[in-house]
């Protein structure tokens, strides 16, 4: 469908509550985990204003646990700044991943959506752009949504994190539930299942060898590439 | 930590973070990829997902150990299963929380 065709059809109010029902599982998995990085940063010495400035500014889950965790060992400024970077690295390959689905969009629109990639928000627009009726306005809704519910979880979290008990309610597999119903969305055809596989097993392997979550990249890239090999040859085959 | 020390490093956290996601869907959206490499990018997000979800389940994120029993792996199946039958991301979520509670609780 068209950009315009989109803009015509909906209202804003229609593509606010289309990206809010595809995306409030994600907001309810980001409250626990939010208040996991409050509560660190509040033990960091950070105020919940800081920490609320980090949400915005930065908007990544793992990378500002390690922050967080280097503010409080006193590492140098430098040396965070670069870690974020190679922990979020990975974005890279989910905005090229999206940009397939984004020909003729402006400027602007594809400036706020780059602004909300995470792993959770990229595997929801993913899937739902696959299926088509699925538009930038949709996405940077639902990207928005999840970097909202994140910034207030963080910023509650260091505020009464004190009084919040751990594990509460299993909230911690939250996050794990939501990558276990993404992947199952993602697995379209045999070559899928393959590069899934694939990657699954290299990623656990990696994990367990190398420091840091650099595996998460390494293995992706694997992954598609023996897919893309795997699926040439089947093609060959069958002409 | 100073405030300016930390506007400082936030700020370069943020510009660092914003870089990687914003110019590939800046540039690359404007141009026609060749067909290998969309080929290759819509393999991307399943890679990621698995290369995501697989470790989180399998490895001890302390001890970088392999750990095949666990309450993490024991909700994984009657989650899988809801997954596959509901494709519902909500009713996932719901039943992976309680399994994951549950098996908490039991093992």
């Amino acid at each position: 469908m068209s950009i315009s065709a989109e803009t015509l059809k909906n209202s804003n109010s229609s593509y606010l509550s289309q990206g809010f029902k595809a995306v409030w599982p994600i907001c309810i998995g980001y409250i626990p985990l939010g208040i996991a990085m409050g509560v660190l940063g509040q033990k960091a010495m950070l105020t919940p204003l800081q920490v609320l400035a980090m949400s915005l500014m930065v908007f990544a889950g793992s990378g500002q646990f390690i922050a967080v965790s280097m503010i409080s060992a006193g590492a140098f400024i430098p040396s965070i700044i670069a870690t974020v970077f190679m922990i979020n690295l990975r974005h890279l390959l989910m905005s090229s991943s999206l940009c397939v689905y984004m020909k003729k969009v402006s400027p602007v629109k594809l400036t706020l959506l780059s602004y909300g990639i995470v792993d959770e928000t990229f595997a929801v627009n993913i899937e739902k752009l696959k299926k088509g009726n699925w538009g930038p306005r949709r996405a940077i809704a639902v990207n928005f949504f999840a970097y909202f519910s994140w910034a207030l979880s963080t910023f509650t979290g260091c505020y009464f994190g004190e009084f919040i008990p751990e594990g509460s309610f299993g909230i911690d597999y939250a996050l794990t539930a939501m990558f276990i119903c993404l992947l199952i969305f993602q697995l379209n055809g045999s070559i899928y299942f393959i590069t899934a596989v694939i990657s699954g097993i290299v990623a656990v392997f990696l994990a367990m060898t190398l420091e840091g979550n650099s595996y998460i990249v390494i293995s992706s890239i694997i992954a598609a590439s023996i897919g893309v090999i795997i699926k040439k040859r089947k093609n060959y085959n069958e002409q | 930590m100073s405030n300016e020390q930390y506007i400082l490093l936030v700020v370069g956290m943020g510009i660092v973070s914003f870089i990687p996601r914003w110019i590939p869907l800046f540039y690359l959206s404007k141009k026609e990829l060749p067909k290998p490499v969309v080929e290759w990018l819509e393999l991307i997000p399943v890679a990621i997902l698995s290369a995501l979800l697989f470790p989180a389940l399998l490895v001890d994120p302390h001890t970088k150990e392999f750990v095949l029993i666990s309450p993490q792996t024991a909700a994984f199946i009657p989650c899988f299963i809801i997954a596959w039958f509901t494709r519902s991301l909500g009713i996932t979520l719901v039943a992976g929380m309680f399994f994951f509670w549950a098996g908490t609780k039991f093992m």
